[in-house]
């Protein structure tokens, strides 16, 4: 009797053992959504090291428009980023935009599913940091190049490849620690 | 019908509004709409991310299906549009994930589930206990004593 007992316990262990992993699991996780590490909704985009998908964009007044043709033989690397006029953290982006456009950052801006008349809004209120314009009516040229909200920021190098992405405002650290070290790697 | 007039008004505000940016859909044959449609459902929306893009009234996924369309419309097959979608979003974006590496586990479980309870159920089985010997002669009359 006594022996049999002691033989099962390991199973009957085996449910408990299951729920303090998966409760470890979550409290990591929990943990990391807290400090922003984790995002469950974030969406992984494959276009990293890729050159530039095959998109085009109409004129954003006082923008002209562009299309991949145009991230050729370019002189520097390139910030590409997908903004709106709706779009709340753009808002808040910007005075970051801004400041890179200072340092010399070329930022190359696609307006997502906007109106022509909020876009001006935008330009009014928040500036314009952005060195080309185009305008995305219908999301075309944000699917091609993979993205799921705004905003969205890539780093193109010059020989027009892919080489950063980041689903989601543009913040100091990112830009110090990140982005920075990037535009001088592929300056 | 005057006091059903505000109840008519909330249901009319209530009527989802048309799209801002006009969808100019490519003329499809119902063949090539249907085509359409299954690759649609086949997609996760990014925004509505347990809604299929067919489904999902999210802007993006309005603008998925317009390139799906473009693409059928263009000749392009299923395949090619899969591809074209997995080489921006990743497997993410199929409701129907591939059988590969990364998603063995996802795949094998409902047959290793099984199979381990099975193995437990077994393992306990040849665990029971045996049934107790029969009493002896002495042990009967010692219940039998006990009994009266």
């Amino acid at each position: 009797m006594e022996r049999l007992a002691i033989r099962r316990r390991p199973l009957l262990l085996l449910p408990l053992a299951v729920v303090v992993v998966a409760g470890v699991g979550f409290v990591e996780l929990l943990q990391q959504a807290k400090e922003g590490r984790y995002n469950p909704h974030k969406v992984p985009n494959l276009l990293v090291g890729h050159p530039v998908p095959a998109f085009t964009t109409g004129p954003a007044p006082p923008g002209t428009g562009f299309s991949a043709a145009d991230f050729q033989h370019l002189s520097h690397p390139v910030l590409v980023n997908f903004f709106a006029s709706w779009c709340l953290p753009c808002h808040a982006e910007a005075p970051l935009l801004t400041e890179l456009k200072d340092h010399g950052v070329a930022i190359w801006g696609i307006d997502y599913s906007d109106s022509k008349a909020a876009f001006h809004g935008f330009l009014a209120a928040d500036g314009n940091p952005f060195t080309r314009l185009g305008d995305d009516p219908n999301g075309a040229a944000a699917v091609a190049w993979g993205i799921s909200g705004v905003p969205e920021s890539f780093l193109v190098d010059r020989e027009g490849i892919i080489r950063w992405h980041l689903g989601g405002p543009l913040s100091p650290p990112v830009v110090a620690d990140t982005l920075m070290p990037l535009l001088h790697k592929f300056a | 019908m005057r006091r059903l007039l505000p109840l008519l008004l909330i249901l009319l505000s209530a009527l989802p509004c048309s799209a801002a940016t006009p969808i100019l859909t490519p003329a499809l044959t119902p063949a090539e709409e249907a085509r359409a449609t299954a690759i649609g459902s086949q997609l996760r929306c990014l925004v509505c991310q347990n809604e299929s893009v067919e489904e999902s009234s999210a802007t993006l996924a309005a603008n998925i299906r317009q390139i799906i369309r473009e693409q059928v419309a263009a000749g392009r097959t299923n395949h090619q549009i899969m591809q074209w979608m997995t080489a921006r979003y990743g497997d993410f974006i199929r409701l129907d994930p591939p059988f590969n590496r990364l998603t063995l586990l996802l795949w094998a479980v409902p047959v290793l589930a099984p199979a381990l309870g099975l193995g437990i159920a077994f393992a306990a089985s040849r665990q029971r206990r045996p049934p107790p010997a029969p009493l002896t002669e002495a042990e009967k009359s010692r219940l039998a004593a006990l009994l009266e």
